[in-house]
């Protein structure tokens, strides 16, 4: 088993005919990942570059033409939020949102839309999500990936390829990696990721790297303390942020003294997870607690 | 980004929320002029940085005529202004806002937060205006009422007029405190704001409502439909090198240590940074060239971090997924080329292409401790600075 993506999961991409859709589409299909079709309004009928992906006008069509079930999200940030609400109304139930510097009030719009519906947000400003071997939608350089027994959520991307590349050279692998993003308004949140996790024979232990801003971190922590039947190792980034200072991700800020690492890092050893020292030691202490 | 006071109380203006009669001045004359103009009883000199905490580092003074207005504007402008928000150096005070005095007969504080946890915008009144609103969050956290804007309806009138009851205000100012409540709501959502805080919010002379001070911060990623607003920052206030980042697309922020970063990805720098100071050094910056990295963004970044005088090392750590590491080794060799390199360079590369990159590094006549995993690149990056 694996969460989320699988080799039965069918992806539309949105935006396939931007420079970065059009890259990673390529790279996508290179993984392996079935990407059935894609939209660029005015360019339904044709298929992408010299492949036999179609490219259609509307999600809408996609989704009846190719019976998609889930999407990928590339089109520039100011159309972001209806691409979003688009493939949602479309019923596609798994959208990943690639795109960075989306307006924070456009995805609190896109939550408020999403309520009674049932589509999951993965982002957005994130690298996306992969099973190892199966299906890769998003951004993350594949050949890194292995397929194994911890899960990994994180809110950071090249970190995240930190923590899988040590995990595939420990020989643990993963089972499936999921990156929520640096937005402070986003789909899935870590309690949302570990949730998934919790519930996946395949997946015996979870990485889960946060970062300062916000509260998610201590939300999960209370989380793992209650329910999660797995060990959790946790890594928190930015111990030496200052204070009021957005550190490149939108939602990595210490506001109003809140949302420090030294806060987050206490909420996680107090709910049992094993914090790693260092981004260098992620891996190992993932293969420490799994014994 | 961050807007002065002036700025705020400009655009909640345009809003229809009362604040009181006023105007910027750069210069002492202009700070008499416009008191003439304003001829009110009474003026009050208000120092223009971005900070809090402005009044008692003494950046805020109360004047009976224009000619004490001028008197005091020439000792505000120009004087480095120390608030607990400004560091010990204190900020240069470039200009004033000259305003009517007004007689306060109870400060309130009224705030707008884009809510993270809720994904809606939260609304706080408390009657406890006039101090630090995260001092009296610490305190006495029953004394600040929440309402959270439901983002399909927005804020609603009965939403803020339960508040105004919470706080204790007679009929007339929940009248008008709902008013400037809900105008508020509009405002935070129209100019994609990610705070609005009037503290304080202050009943004035005939039982009147006024935002007495304001304070507004933007979402960064909002900017793009708000030309006016992005307008508004004021370079004076915002570190150069920060500047220059930011207009080709790099992250940087600037730190106090000697160890310079190029990064790729924000999380990734973060903890680079964190690492340096897990080995006992601290870092000169944060930089994430991005995923969108060029030969010559990461040429400029290179440029970016040898422009500091404190940088006695560097360290670059860069794991390869959308930017291949020959890129980030062209740019390097490129950067010094240009100019001269004369501290120790630490690299480490990993991911896409990164024997490419490591051959070019290495077939490069510049001198390079390369370093195999994060841990030992800072390591050596720390033994560096110690020389």
């Amino acid at each position: 088993m694996s969460v989320l993506v699988d080799k039965n999961t069918r992806v539309i991409v949105q935006g396939i005919t931007g420079s970065a859709g059009a890259f990673h589409t390529k790279q996508m299909l290179e993984y392996g990942t079935n990407i059935v079709g894609g939209t660029r309004p005015g360019l339904g009928g044709t298929f992408f570059e010299d492949t036999k992906v179609p490219v259609f006008n509307t999600v809408t069509d996609a989704v009846n033409e190719t019976g998609a079930n889930a999407s990928v999200i590339y089109v520039p940030a100011p159309f972001a939020a209806d691409a979003a609400i688009e493939a949602a109304e479309a019923g596609i139930p798994l959208v990943v949102i690639i795109t960075e510097g989306i307006p924070a009030l456009d995805m609190v719009k896109v939550k408020q839309y999403l309520k009674g519906r049932d589509t999951r947000i993965i982002g957005p400003n994130c690298p996306g999500v992969i099973t190892p071997g199966e299906c890769k939608i998003g951004i993350m350089p594949g050949y890194i990936h292995n397929r194994g027994k911890v899960g990994i959520v994180s809110r950071s991307g090249t970190l995240t390829y930190e923590a899988v590349h040590q995990t595939s050279t420990l020989g643990l692998g993963q089972s499936t990696c999921i990156g929520i993003g640096g937005d402070p308004v986003n789909g899935t949140n870590f309690v949302d990721a570990l949730t998934l996790f919790n519930g996946d024979d395949e997946t015996e232990a979870v990485v889960m790297i946060g970062e300062i801003g916000g509260n998610m971190e201590e939300d999960a922590a209370a989380y793992v303390k209650a329910h999660m039947k797995k060990p959790v190792v946790g890594f928190i980034a930015g111990s030496t942020a200052p204070p009021g200072k957005r550190m490149g991700h939108a939602g990595a800020i210490i506001a109003g003294g809140k949302g420090t690492a030294a806060e987050k890092i206490a909420a996680f050893e107090a709910a049992g997870i094993t914090v790693a020292p260092t981004p260098s030691t992620i891996g190992k202490t993932a293969a420490d607690v799994l014994g | 980004m961050n807007v002065h006071e002036y700025q705020a109380k400009e655009i909640l203006a345009q809003f229809g929320i009362p604040v009181p009669a006023g105007k910027v001045a750069f210069t002492p004359a202009e700070a008499e002029a416009v008191a003439r103009e304003l001829g009110s009883a009474k003026f009050v000199v208000k120092a223009q940085i971005h900070a809090g905490g402005r009044g008692k580092g003494g950046g805020v003074k109360l004047a009976n005529t224009p000619e004490e207005v001028r008197a005091i504007a020439e000792k505000m402008i120009g004087m480095q202004l120390v608030t607990h928000q400004t560091g010990p150096d204190g900020k240069k005070v470039e200009k004033v806002l000259i305003a009517e005095a007004v007689e306060i007969k109870q400060e309130l504080y009224l705030g707008f937060v884009l809510d993270r946890a809720k994904s809606a915008v939260t609304m706080m009144a408390s009657a406890e205006g006039g101090v630090e609103i995260e001092t009296v969050a610490e305190e006495r956290p029953e004394a600040i009422l929440r309402e959270t804007a439901d983002p399909s309806v927005g804020l609603m009138p009965f939403q803020a007029t339960r508040a105004a009851f919470g706080l204790g205000l007679d009929d007339t100012l929940i009248r008008q405190f709902t008013s400037m409540a809900t105008k508020m709501y509009e405002c935070f959502v129209k100019t994609d704001a990610s705070i609005i805080e009037i503290n304080p919010l202050a009943v004035v002379g005939d039982n009147q409502l006024v935002a007495l001070d304001a304070k507004m911060n933007f979402d960064d990623n909002g900017l793009f439909r708000h030309k006016d607003i992005a307008a508004m920052l004021d370079p004076t206030e915002e570190d150069e090198r920060e500047l220059e980042a930011n207009e080709n697309l790099l992250s940087y922020v600037s730190l106090d240590g000697n160890i310079g970063c190029m990064v790729n990805g924000a999380g990734l720098a973060m903890s680079t940074m964190d690492i340096i100071k897990y080995y006992g050094a601290f870092p000169a910056n944060f930089l994430d060239v991005g995923g969108r990295a060029t030969a010559e963004r990461v040429t400029l970044a290179f440029k970016l971090i040898l422009s500091d005088p404190n940088v006695k090392a560097i360290l670059v750590n860069i794991f390869g997924g959308i930017v291949n590491c020959d890129l980030i080794a062209a740019g390097i060799i490129e950067a010094v080329k240009q100019v001269e390199l004369n501290v120790p360079l630490v690299v480490r590369l990993e991911g896409t292409n990164v024997e490419k990159g490591r051959q070019m590094l290495a077939a490069s006549d510049i001198e390079i401790i390369s370093a195999e995993s994060l841990d030992e690149a800072a390591q050596k990056a720390v033994a560096a600075v110690r020389g």
